[in-house]
């Protein structure tokens, strides 16, 4: 109820709505998600309070969820890959003249996942933290690497340039004085390069440059167009489909955000597939039908939420609007990790009010104003893009006032442009850079405890349960390859782990859910 | 697509792959020219996460060159304004690029408000806007605004170069 008291405070509000604001536009404008827009806004909060900067930054990180259901509806091109669902049904509903309740559902159930979410997140993160505090480095070093492992090979249709992209992610995070030992790593002798690599250069190379460049590269000679819609409504039919779609979807979204994996994609296809199945008119599905967005909605919002809870309680981001947030709390000085709610107590319970409130100020800013929203997709590309490229200029540039940050900026930036021109995934990168470094220490705290012993890194039990699950989560793949060969005679098992994917379409999204189910079972097992 | 335009992208993605064994072998001799004296406190040392990631960056180099060859070809990333049907546009990445290495060659000597200026109207230019007046004006109204903004509203002082009794 603190918390409640501080984020109330005027200026701590002003800051939300300034965040849901923020959020909101650049998830409806093309070309900027969340995570570019906080790593854009880094520079400027060096010299705010930390609780007020981390409730803008909650706020854009939830805005750009509803932003973006707003753009995938109206445009039918999906900004990132969770909307990739509303805007398969979202888009046709908006073509049948059904815009209006399309993007009604979508932000509403946005706002009842995300307010189920945050509660969920109030309930399970201190009793993670409890959980949490008990734990030694050999479990800590084990669950890092299964975050890692998990966004680089689980996500994302390559596991090769997933592993590539973690491999350079990683080598970002060696360069720098180690801490340990007082030897540099890979600063060539350059004097710049021995405090490590800005993250706030790093974050803004990789999102902004990297992002605008390559949009550069391929802009569409004339933009999609966009289907006009007036303020968002539903009738009664509307409600009843929906509600239900919104609580399943809620209840996929926030265990799969929580997971050290994280990820929205699969929530809002699992639950894209039980609406399917559910529906009593599943012939509608692929036309516009209004349970398909209502549920993926959901549950991608209540996976943000979810998201939130590793990172609060265990330090661990797990995808690329967290891992900036994280990075600016160590930037202030901050020890993210278990001791987080202990230490800064106010901190913590301040951003969690924040997100009840901002959940309600993006009810409220987005059902009458949708249209309004839409309008910003009709900014001219030209300056909208340069503009990215000015502001990553101008943040990178004010962090230490010296051009060999923006020679780095230009650099980094180019590898950006590498990453999306060679289908690396840009989660495993950052995730490198920032858990990289923490995963070194704990690797190295563990050897210490066991007196330099190998067996150290199993020693909590914990931790030996992760290896069995990153094993089984390696071989998992090849595991279902077996099967499907032996399909033919009939396995159950080859049943029972492909079924539910029956109505998926291609072969690699085929795979995912299955991993997810697995794995979702074991972590859950662990957590207990 | 024709075989020629499939056999150029193969190179190319070769070409990437052998960036990655690069950087894995920079990390790998990097490492190898640390000294490091044998400590009971720190038994891992400062080597060996390089030489795990000198291992990851060779491996996925190796990997990926093997998958590219069979004809496992990557696809761009997707997005809102983004064209996969056309190749990369060089005559606007170029010039792009030169946009910004022309700021940060100039942003001290002539100051932020001209190079962010400079910067943003080619930047713009470049990507195809063509009334001249306006994106002038929209220039240094945003360097303008972002010079006095940081230093009024942040405190930090962008440099004024040669406008600085000016500014």
């Amino acid at each position: 109820m603190g918390g409640f008291a501080s984020a109330l405070t005027p200026i701590n509000l002003l800051f939300a709505f300034a965040g849901v604001l923020l959020g909101t536009a650049v998830g409806v404008l093309p070309g900027i998600g969340p995570a570019m827009a906080v790593a854009l806004l880094l520079p400027l909060t060096f010299g705010m309070e930390t609780s007020s900067a981390l409730i803008m930054f909650a706020g854009i990180y939830y805005g750009g969820m509803y932003g973006g259901s707003t753009t995938s509806i109206l445009l039918n091109t999906p900004g990132e890959s969770a909307t990739v669902i509303t805007a398969i049904e979202g888009h046709k509903m908006a073509k049948a003249g059904r815009a209006a309740q399309a993007l009604a559902t979508a932000a509403i159930g946005s706002f009842v996942a995300g307010t189920i979410g945050t509660a969920l997140l109030v309930t399970v993160a201190p009793i993670v933290v409890k959980f949490a505090v008990s734990l030694g480095a050999p479990s800590y070093f084990a669950i890092m690497v299964l975050a890692l492992v998990t966004v680089t090979a689980v996500l994302g249709s390559s596991k090769i340039r997933g592993f590539a992209a973690l491999g350079l992610g990683l080598a970002i995070g060696l360069v720098g004085m180690d801490p340990v030992s007082g030897q540099s790593r890979l600063t060539f002798g350059f004097a710049p390069l021995v405090d490590g690599m800005d993250i706030v250069v790093v974050a803004v190379a990789i999102f902004a440059i990297g992002e605008a460049l390559w949009i550069a590269a391929h802009l569409r000679t004339s933009p999609a167009r966009t289907i006009p819609v007036g303020a968002p409504w539903m009738g009664k039919e509307d409600w009843k489909r929906s509600w239900k779609p919104w609580l399943r979807g809620t209840a996929y979204g926030f265990p799969f955000g929580a997971l050290p994996a994280g990820g929205a994609e699969v929530p809002t296809f699992l639950s894209y597939v039980t609406e399917k199945k559910l529906s009593k008119h599943p012939e509608e599905f692929g036309h516009g039908a209004i349970e398909g967005v209502a549920g993926p909605e959901a549950a991608n919002n209540a996976s943000a939420a979810g998201t939130l809870t590793p990172m609060l309680a265990l330090g661990l981001p797990t995808n690329a609007t967290a891992a900036v947030m994280l990075a600016f709390l160590t930037m202030k000085g901050i020890q993210p990790g278990p001791l987080l709610f202990e230490n800064e107590p106010d901190l913590v319970w301040a951003l969690i009010a924040s997100l009840f409130i901002g959940n309600t100020l993006l009810l409220l800013i987005n059902l009458p104003l949708a249209p309004l929203w839409a309008k910003l997709l009709k900014i001219p590309r030209p300056y909208l893009y340069a503009g990215i490229l000015f502001f990553a200029t101008l943040g990178a540039f004010s962090v230490n006032m010296q051009v060999a940050d923006l020679w780095l900026l230009l650099i980094i930036g180019l590898l950006g442009f590498a990453l999306r021109r060679f289908g690396l995934p840009v989660l495993p990168l950052i995730l490198g850079v920032i858990i990289g470094p923490m995963a070194e220490e704990q690797l190295r705290k563990t050897f210490q405890l066991s007196a330099g012993e190998v067996s150290g890194l199993w020693s909590e039990p914990l931790a030996v349960g992760i290896y069995v699950l990153i094993a089984f989560l390696l071989l998992l793949p090849v595991l279902i390859s077996i099967i499907r060969r032996k399909r033919g005679t009939g396995s159950d098992v080859a049943e029972a782990l492909l079924g539910e994917n029956a109505a998926g379409g291609d072969q690699t999204e085929l795979a995912e859910p299955a991993h997810r189910n697995e794995h979702s079972h074991g972590a859950g097992r662990n957590e207990s | 697509m024709s075989e020629v335009s499939t056999a150029k992208k193969k190179r190319v993605e070769l070409l990437f792959a052998a960036f990655l064994l690069l950087v894995g072998i920079i990390v790998f001799v990097d490492a190898s020219q640390l000294h490091v004296t044998y400590s009971q406190a720190d038994v891992v040392g400062p080597k060996a996460l390089p030489y795990v990631v000198s291992g990851i960056l060779v491996l996925s180099a190796i990997a990926l060159a093997i998958t590219v060859m069979r004809g496992n070809l990557a696809e761009g990333e997707e997005g809102e304004d983004v064209d996969l049907s056309q190749p990369s546009d060089w005559k606007v990445l170029l010039p792009l690029i030169g946009v910004f290495v022309l700021n940060l060659l100039i942003v001290n000597w002539a100051g932020w408000v001209i190079s962010g200026t400079i910067m943003f109207f080619g930047a713009a230019t470049c990507l195809g806007a063509r009334r001249w007046v306006l994106t002038l004006v929209i220039s240094l109204a945003l360097a303008l605004g972002s010079f006095y903004g940081f230093y009024l509203g942040l405190g930090i002082k962008l440099p004024a170069g040669i406008l600085s009794g000016v500014l």
